[in-house]
């Protein structure tokens, strides 16, 4: 615990509560108060980015200390396998800390006016990010079944808004697949609470070493079920067709905070396979990492065929997505293989990089592609609105009401928007100096350096990675490039208004991505020393179960919280380890 | 009763499945429905069966924890209830939005052959 157990860490849970508080005060008032709204968001995002730094600088000084790496909140301080437990830990802080660092400047673009084409825009906005927070932050399988559906509730909303017949014909297809895939985390939940009797994900690690053969076998099966709705969520190919279309569907500012979502399903995956499937999970050690190895490898090539296919820009936003994830799959299952600690870092740092010009790249993509009439690259105009008149009035249904004017008027030249694309492009294609390039790099090293000696060769599924990992910069390169010249460079005509509000966000997010840059071996340094940490589950499975009381071995016993101080001392059951 | 529930999870989520895949929003939504049955049933079967054993202990707790239920599932089950509940209305009320705004009940929002 971070300050040795005699006051919970109230901190902890500080991220989850800004943004769902901020987003029920919201309801409160008139939602023609959006510039109050805004500015009550803003500082909402604010409030949990401070908290996030003192989380991660917590952590950090706890790791350096040489302390357990792990913080432990009980939510109603009941006992540790019994009740929700929320778990904070390197990765965990290094989640939130992105997911406030992303809302900022999606929260920005929305003012231009996208917060204005329908209704309570900012409470579903802050309700996604307090779902979104509590899947990083939570150590339990059923209470993360809870914040994933905050968090998908909240997205359905979000991507829904604006209205219109292409995003409710998007927002179907995705609904659907995202219910189904609800469906199968409950089984999978099911499933492992009927095998193993505990749903605490650390106590999960714990129960599984005692499993005979065939409950081991319902328990593989659970980690099929859980593991395929979490593949499904993180875009992995062949689960990863509904994600193209829905983000390119989805407002800007919805599709740039969606870019953290898929990273919610990676944050599990990697979570799950390295704590309860980890290097020393018994028999059971490594299962899914094949799965996770040649599925990331496939998903990086179908988003590189995808982005090189697809004709308009926002899909291909889409596809970006879609080869981060399978990036970071690739090494989560080449880590829980037992590929060495230093890859899966370099992956952390990619993810953290690649995420922020994911979500840059989809603030960037409408105003660029606005009155674009190109040949090869042209989006689909489905309403024939003049697209700048179209955009402060309501669109499709007659479903909003009141139309906002932008926070401010101020516009940029094109050329601003012509560096800005180079940059993020430059950032997503992997291009040095930027993170893009030092993450791959990492990865490629990592894999080399550490397999390398062991075996003498690398095995043919890293070399395939390898390679999948350049041409995917490649491939997004190119199809960036053709965009970019034919728009920038080859159309003549008047440039599309574009306002500063719809810039700045860019701007802030290549600030980001620059100082990720300057300031790479700290990052570095601090992913790396996650990724190891995540590889010796042991420590995260005994900070949190340090006080538990085994309940399977005592089964009478009173397992309310006690108001004399008696469950404390009976604690201290053996660890199966 | 292992048979009959297990048969009854089997047709329900075997039909929610068949359901799920048909081109119809409503039938989509109906076979939706059908495997949160099925599945809220299996969440159920997965604290074992028991009959007539009660989920609450009484106060003091120091009972044989063989006679009573496990409590735990029926929670989990309520929670997935409530959640696949709302989630279905939510469905419903895009269904009805989609079939307004493309004017067919197909989930693509255009007939295959037109």
């Amino acid at each position: 615990m971070m300050n040795d157990g005699t006051m919970p860490d109230h901190l902890m849970i500080a991220p989850i509560l800004i943004p769902l508080v901020a987003g029920a005060i919201m309801l409160f008032y008139n939602d023609r108060n959006r510039q109050t709204k805004l500015i009550m968001g803003l500082v909402a995002v604010g409030l949990t980015f401070l908290a996030s730094v003192e989380l991660m600088s917590g952590v950090k000084s706890v790791t350096e200390q040489g302390g357990t790496v792990v913080g432990l909140y009980r939510l109603g301080d009941w006992p540790v396998p019994i009740g929700i437990v929320l778990v904070l830990d390197r990765l965990s802080a290094m989640m939130v800390m992105l997911t406030a660092l992303l809302a900022a400047p999606s929260l920005i673009y929305a003012a231009a006016g996208w917060h204005g084409k329908g209704q309570h825009y900012h409470s579903m906005f802050q309700f996604l990010l307090a779902g979104v927070n509590g899947s990083f932050l939570t150590g339990d399988l059923f209470n993360l079944f809870v914040f994933f559906e905050v968090m998908l509730a909240a997205s359905y909303g979000l991507m829904l808004h604006g209205s219109g017949p292409e995003r409710i014909k998007a927002g179907l297809h995705y609904l659907a697949v995202n219910l189904a895939a609800s469906l199968f985390f409950l089984i999978g939940v099911a499933l492992v609470y009927g095998t193993t009797g505990t749903l605490n994900m650390a106590d999960i690690g714990r129960a599984l070493y005692w499993l005979d053969d065939a409950e081991r076998l319902l328990f593989h099966a659970a980690a099929t079920f859980l593991g395929l709705a979490f593949l499904i969520k993180a875009a992995a190919w062949p689960l990863c067709f509904w994600l193209p279309p829905t983000y390119g569907a989805a407002s800007p500012p919805a599709a740039a905070i969606m870019a953290i979502m898929t990273k919610v399903g990676i944050y599990v995956i990697l979570r799950l396979s390295l704590l309860v499937l980890g290097p020393d999970a018994g028999p059971s050690a490594g299962f899914g990492a094949p799965v996770l190895m040649i599925g990331g490898v496939l998903t990086m090539g179908f988003g590189m065929i995808g982005i090189l296919g697809t004709p308009e820009l926002v899909r291909k936003g889409g596809y970006l997505a879609i080869i981060s994830s399978g990036t970071v799959l690739a090494s989560i299952g080449f880590a829980q293989a037992g590929g060495g600690s230093s890859m899966l870092g370099g992956a952390l740092y990619y993810m953290v990089g690649s995420t922020a010009a994911i979500s840059a790249f989809f603030l960037i993509a409408d105003p660029v592609s606005r009155n674009d009439e190109g040949d090869d690259d042209a989006p689909v105009e489905t309403d024939g609105f003049d697209p700048l008149s179209e955009r402060w009035a309501p669109m499709g249904l007659g479903t909003v009401e009141d139309t906002t004017a932008p926070a401010s008027h101020r516009t940029v030249s094109w050329l601003t928007m012509a560096i800005c694309f180079s940059l993020v492009a430059a950032m997503i294609a992997g291009l040095p100096p930027m993170p893009g390039f030092i993450g791959k790099f990492a990865i490629l090293r990592g894999a080399v350096q550490d397999n390398l000696p062991t075996s003498g060769h690398l095995p043919v599924i890293l070399w395939a990675y390898a390679a999948m990992l350049i041409l995917s910069g490649l491939g997004a390169l190119i199809a960036l490039m053709r965009f970019g010249i034919r728009r920038f460079w080859a159309e003549e005509g008047p440039a599309p208004r574009i306002l500063a509000l719809e810039v700045v966000p860019v701007v802030l997010l290549l600030g980001m991505i620059g100082l990720q840059t300057v300031r790479s071996d700290a990052l570095l340094g601090y992913t790396n020393a996650t990724a190891s940490a995540l590889l010796e589950p042991g420590v995260y499975r005994r900070a949190v179960l340090a006080g538990a009381q085994d309940v399977r071995a005592a089964p009478v016993q009173s397992l309310a919280p006690d108001p004399q101080p008696q469950t404390q001392t009976q604690t201290t059951q053996e660890e199966a380890e | 009763m292992e048979l009959i529930l297990a048969l009854a999870i089997g047709i329900l989520v075997g039909s929610g499945v068949w359901l799920m895949l048909r081109p119809r929003s409503y039938q989509v939504i109906i076979g939706l429905c059908l495997l949160a049955y099925g599945v809220n049933l299996f969440i159920f079967a997965m604290g074992r069966l028991y009959i007539g054993g009660a989920p609450i202990m009484p106060k003091g707790g120091f009972v044989d924890p063989s006679a009573y239920a496990d409590p735990m599932p029926q929670a989990l089950v309520l929670t997935a209830i409530v959640i696949s509940f709302a989630t279905t209305a939510l469905f419903l009320v895009l269904m009805i939005a989609a079939r307004g705004a493309t004017g067919t009940d197909h989930v693509d929002g255009r007939e295959r052959h037109s």
